[in-house]
């Protein structure tokens, strides 16, 4: 908590969730991600924008030890989670992504029915005491996530039959159900029309008040509209780290500049 | 088969040709699409006539034994040759032989003869001769079980003599007989004699199903129901053994062993093990099973472990294959709301990859109950075993055969009666066979649907 390291970038460290230090991600030779510093605030959106293949994901993934099933892939350096440590041998990852919650880059609904999509974080974790519990968790989940009107008469069909953008606002409805305090959405609005997207982006928000969010999106808008604080990828190396606002209007960096320009990317 | 570009044709102009023309590139396409699949309907075409000879082949040549030739007979039970007491006590009955039920035999057939009139140069013993050999066992188990029934004239149905029934069948010809000393050609003219006086018949012989296998000479009694129990144990053994193992095999190897170079060797060993001839597991479990752990020899639960062993790499390849089919996503999805790894496995993963599993498991089993060799080796083959085993220890420990040794064995006998009931144990086999590959399918099926 009182880790000396981060004095002078946050003078209140407590507003501080998620702390990565040094961060190096290999991927067998393939160093993926190189030498990366970034604090994850909480009732923040923090957006990670940059060109495809620069590592977003891969950075992402470890935050909640989703790399971990990954056999190639080897992760340096610190990460700290309310000043725990999330690669000390003796955290679980299992409790880690209980608190961590994930919605992947491609829509994974389990193929099973949708009721059960939602309900099953909950089930394992035991949040709900009886059915009527389970359903409400459910019900509120659903409409969190902007599913609720398109889903509601048919709770039993499989979740596997939705569309694809219905299938993404179900597996964020799915994060969202386990309750987790911090939530990392890989370019959850890429298979989402403009409508959906308004929903997710609400939600998003709604999100900030209780939650830290790490939204990862191709969409420059998207990431000046939902997010405080934006982080800018290229090859592997994190160029550029602050204010939204400011990373929009004045980037410091020319690679930024040019990306948020249009020029590379 | 496939079209290399052509450099020296003209190129075709894409813009402004018709589309109602075709080009000569798509025509030879379009060619070449027509031969290949006339290839394959040519393919499936003569895969189809070899089944369909094969088909007709076994059961013309096996259907016979599912019929048997009986002769119904009034045998007066004759209290002076049964029971000379006359009191009935089971001790004294048991001790006539059935020698002691021969002469019952002849003076039934003299009445017969004499009834019917039926004209015959044959000694009533010689008549007898057209009965099973078993025919006077089966009278004096019947007096056995009903004492009360000597001296009266019961009906009995025995099963004629094999070459009688093969007469019957059209095997056996007056040409046919010249040099068989167990058949005469007067004794075919009785037959005939008989089967018009409607006491000679061809009936459903459910005994050859249900009953059990005969002596050499007996080739009309001999049934499958025995070895089909010794089958059947070993399924089970079979079943409770590789089932449980090999997919916890599988999924320990899938999900959670560690990729490294002693993983590497073990799955390369479960493949090798899965090409190692059967004969070889046959020889390892006559001296780890028999040899060195003093199973009993011949044993049903002896034959289940050796097709175990044979067995577990099909399940262990197959549930693999199953599992890495199902799409990392979903562990990611699971793994991701907070479900352990175990729980990402039982909950996720085994349910979509149970259709596999399930078919994998069923295509070992099949393989297993098909399995001839290893069961030459611990002494399986040959074996007759008499009654069916009364309890499950029994079942599983006192020795017996299996179908396909069954089948084995008959075909190798020298009775040409034997030969069809190889067929006959044939169809039983692929009954078997056909009804578990067609469960495994529905059962897929009902998985499948869910979703
Ligand atoms: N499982 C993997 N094995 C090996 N290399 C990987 C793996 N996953 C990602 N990489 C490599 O790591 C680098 C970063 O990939 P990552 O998926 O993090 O990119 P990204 O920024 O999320 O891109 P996109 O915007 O297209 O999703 C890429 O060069 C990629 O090839
Ligand atoms: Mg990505």
């Amino acid at each position: 908590m009182n880790d000396m390291t981060l004095v002078g970038k946050n003078v209140d460290t407590r507003n501080i969730k998620i702390s990565a230090r040094a961060v190096q991600v290999y991927y067998g030779d393939t160093h993926a991600i190189k030498d990366v510093d970034v604090d994850i605030e909480s009732n923040t959106v923090t957006a990670f924008i940059g060109p495809s293949g620069c590592g977003k994901s891969t950075f992402l993934r470890c935050l909640n030890r989703m790399n971990d099933t990954i056999d190639i892939c080897r992760v340096e350096g610190q990460i700290t989670l309310d000043g725990e440590d999330i690669y000390d041998p003796k955290v679980d990852p299992v409790q880690l992504r209980a608190k961590v919650g994930m919605v992947f880059q491609k829509p994974n609904p389990f193929p099973k029915s949708i009721y059960d999509n939602i309900a099953y974080g909950p089930r394992i974790h035991g949040l709900a005491r009886n059915k009527a519990e389970l359903d409400e968790i459910v019900e509120k989940s659903l409409r969190r996530g902007a599913i609720w009107d398109e889903v509601k008469d048919r709770l039993d069909a499989p979740g596997t039959g939705l569309s694809g953008g219905q299938q993404q606002r179900l597996c964020i409805a799915r994060a969202i159900a386990t309750e987790p305090e911090v939530l990392l959405m890989d370019e959850p609005c890429s298979a989402l029309d403009p409508i959906a997207t308004a929903q997710v982006e609400e939600l998003i928000d709604e999100l900030r008040q209780s939650y830290s969010v790490v939204i990862v999106t191709h969409s420059m808008q998207q990431a000046a509209r939902v997010s405080q604080k934006t982080a800018f990828f290229h090859l592997g190396n994190l160029v550029e780290f602050g204010e939204t606002g400011q990373i929009f209007t004045n980037p410091e960096d020319p690679r930024t500049e040019s990306y948020i320009t249009g020029r590379i990317g | 088969m496939t079209d290399t570009p052509d450099t020296n044709a003209t190129p075709h102009s894409k813009h402004g040709a018709s589309l109602l023309e075709l080009t000569p590139r798509t025509k030879r396409r379009n060619a070449a699409e027509r031969r290949f699949r006339m290839y394959g309907m040519a393919a499936i075409a003569s895969g189809l006539i070899m089944l369909v000879i094969l088909v007709v082949n076994i059961f013309g040549a096996g259907m016979g034994a599912f019929q048997q030739t009986f002769m119904t007979l009034d045998v007066e039970l004759l209290e002076a040759k049964l029971d000379k007491k006359g009191n009935r006590d089971i001790a004294d009955i048991k001790k006539v032989s059935t020698f002691g039920y021969a002469p019952l035999l002849a003076n039934a057939f003299e009445t017969l003869v004499a009834k019917d009139g039926i004209e015959t140069d044959l000694s009533p013993k010689k008549m007898g001769k057209l009965l099973s050999k078993g025919a006077a066992a089966q009278m004096r188990n019947y007096v056995i079980k009903n004492p009360d029934e000597i001296g009266k004239t019961v009906t009995f149905k025995f099963l004629t003599n094999s070459r009688v029934d093969g007469y019957m069948k059209g095997r056996v010809t007056r040409d046919s007989i010249a040099n068989d000393k167990s058949i005469s050609v007067t004794q075919l003219d009785l037959v005939d004699q008989l089967v018009a006086a409607g006491a000679i018949k061809k009936r459903v012989n459910l005994d050859f199903i249900l009953g059990s296998d005969a002596s050499d000479q007996r080739p009309e009694a001999a049934g499958m129901g025995v070895s089909m129990v010794g089958s059947l144990f070993m399924m089970l053994v079979v079943l409770a053994l590789a089932l449980p193992i090999g997919v916890a095999a599988s999924i320990y190897l899938e999900e959670f062993a560690p990729k490294n170079w002693i993983t590497d060797v073990i799955e390369v060993n479960i493949s090798n093990l899965a090409a190692v001839p059967s004969i070889v597991f046959g020889i390892l479990g006559l001296s780890v099973f028999i040899n060195y752990m003093h199973l009993p020899m011949s044993a049903p639960l002896v034959g289940g472990l050796v097709l175990t062993l044979m067995t577990l790499p099909t399940i262990i390849i197959s549930t693999r294959a199953s599992l890495k089919s199902v799409p990392p996503s979903i562990r990611d999805a699971a793994l991701g709301v907070g479900a352990s790894k175990m729980q990402a496995v039982f909950h996720h993963v085994l349910p979509l990859a149970a259709p596999g599993i399930l078919t994998g498991t069923i295509i070992g089993l099949a393989q297993a109950l098909g399995e001839t060799a290893p069961l030459l080796l611990i002494g399986m083959v040959g074996f007759i075993a008499s009654n069916p085993p009364d309890s499950i220890a029994a079942g599983l420990m006192s020795p017996n055969s299996a179908m396909p040794a069954q089948i084995y064995e008959w075909a190798k006998r020298a009775d040409p009666a034997f030969y069809e009931r190889a067929w006959g144990g044939i169809i039983i086999l692929l009954v078997f066979l056909i009804t578990m590959n067609t469960v495994a399918v529905i059962l897929r099926r009902r998985f499948e649907r869910r979703w």
